[in-house]
């Protein structure tokens, strides 16, 4: 499971825990969410994210 | 849809040869103060102020409007072009060489008071437009232009913008909690006391809960707050060092007006506007109806297209030239710059303002960001009970 993170704000995206309160179900892999998903921060597009290196 | 080449993609953007004119009017600015420096003329050295708040208001009125897009399939060949941030980069470059020189006959000509004013006006505004090159620097992902975004806010003192625009005004855009975000019937002069001190302390916070998140102290030298005002007070005390310590009311007072033309054009862009706050206490997500956008051509060509800002919060990283005009965004009568010039007049303001504040939620200025403490006087004047409920 990876994690990823919007460039502009800072909110991360963990995939291992989704975004239940969204409908995106925990473990939903960053390919799966629809394309017009945007940030739930900042409004960036999924386009602004970035893979965080896990540690 | 085929991705078109950078070639092909270089023919939808009409502004292309335009936009070397961002720091072009740098220049300008510079060889109008030489001459009035070394002729005598004293009027030359308000150059900057002139040409802002007189020339470019002016101008875009004359030259109007440019709502063209490019198209879907040219976005990604535009953004990879160099051309277009090679432009940034060379700005940052002019921005400290005119700096310097400033600095340098501040400190070692003879001036009268008024010469001081407009030599220090003119920095001002220079430092203070440069806030916006730093601006779309700083929202890239490279590197390379973080830092050239931290060094362009060097000059103005205001590297804490870095942190606070992107972490803190992105997020809370429209909504209550942004310092950065202009309530109705909130004055500007009330807006720029409040934005300065609160979008300090928000950088603050947010540096410190970054850096607390990886288990170190506030005052670590990761602190991105820091290292901008690190790099000021490097520049300053050089500049002082070489040209004397008569300077520092110069560097301040330039660093103030600087700041102040940037928290104008802050005033403009969400006046007014909100997000609608949701059942589980959530703000809506920003849309474009949350910023105020123009498309004048003279404006968007120095300001590197921020008035294309409904876009621009949509896709902060999206580089200059490929952001878009939405038909259905709120649009202002003019440019930012003319804008200002009426933020600078409060009752002007309003009076042009809030009526377009009250057509764009349909009569019903309840779903609109007001200030504290006006909102009877507001709702007296703007009632919303004839707006029927839903809008």
């Amino acid at each position: 499971m990876r994690k990823w993170q919007c460039a502009v704000c800072g909110f991360i995206y963990d995939e291992a825990e989704g975004l239940p309160e969204e409908g995106i179900a925990p473990g939903t892999r960053w390919e799966d969410i629809p394309d017009d998903w945007t940030c739930p921060d900042c409004g960036a597009s999924k386009d602004d994210f970035e893979m965080v290196p896990t540690d | 849809m085929e991705a078109l080449s950078i070639e092909q993609a270089r023919d939808y953007d009409h502004k292309r040869y335009l936009w070397p004119m961002g720091f072009g009017i740098i220049l300008l600015i510079g060889a109008l103060t030489s001459v009035g420096l070394y002729a005598g003329m004293t009027l030359f050295l308000f150059s900057a102020p002139l040409i802002t708040y007189g020339v470019i208001p002016l101008m875009d009125w004359l030259i109007g409007k440019d709502s063209a897009n490019p198209p879907e399939e040219a976005l990604a060949a535009l953004e990879s072009d160099p051309y277009y941030r090679w432009l940034t980069y060379i700005y940052v470059g002019i921005e400290l060489v005119f700096f310097a020189f400033l600095a340098y006959v501040v400190g070692t000509f003879q001036l009268s008071w008024l010469e001081w004013f407009g030599l220090t006006w003119t920095t001002g505004i220079l430092t203070g437009v440069s806030i916006n090159t730093a601006h779309e620097l700083g929202h890239k992902k490279p590197r390379l232009e973080r830092w050239l975004a931290m060094i362009a806010l060097a000059p103005v003192a205001y590297g804490h913008f870095y942190v606070e625009h992107n972490k803190g005004h992105h997020r809370r855009v429209a909504t209550p909690q942004d310092p950065a975000s202009a309530r109705m019937g909130e004055s500007f002069w009330r807006f720029l006391p409040r934005t300065m001190v609160l979008s300090v302390a928000s950088a603050w916070r947010i540096e410190k809960e970054r850096l607390a998140r990886k288990g170190k102290c506030a005052f670590s030298s990761d602190n991105e707050v820091l290292q901008a005002w690190a790099m000021t007070a490097v520049l300053w005390f050089a500049l002082m060092a070489a040209f004397g310590t008569q300077l520092l009311p110069f560097l301040v007072l330039q660093a103030f007006l600087g700041a102040s033309l940037l928290e104008a054009v802050n005033y403009v862009e969400h006046y007014g506007l909100l997000r609608r706050k949701m059942d589980n206490g959530r703000f809506e997500r920003v849309q474009p109806a949350h910023s105020w956008n123009n498309d004048h051509i003279v404006t968007n060509v120095f300001l590197f297209h921020l008035q294309r800002h409904s876009d621009h919060h949509a896709h902060p990283t999206r580089r200059y030239q490929a952001l878009r005009h939405f038909d259905d965004a709120p649009e202002l009568p003019t440019g930012y710059a003319g804008m200002i010039l009426l933020a600078y007049v409060p009752w002007l303001w309003f009076r042009v303002m809030d009526p377009r504040v009250v057509r764009h939620y349909r009569g019903d200025i309840r779903r609109a960001n007001l200030q504290p403490g006006r909102e009877e006087k507001l709702l007296a004047r703007y009632p919303a009970a004839d707006a029927a409920g839903e809008g």
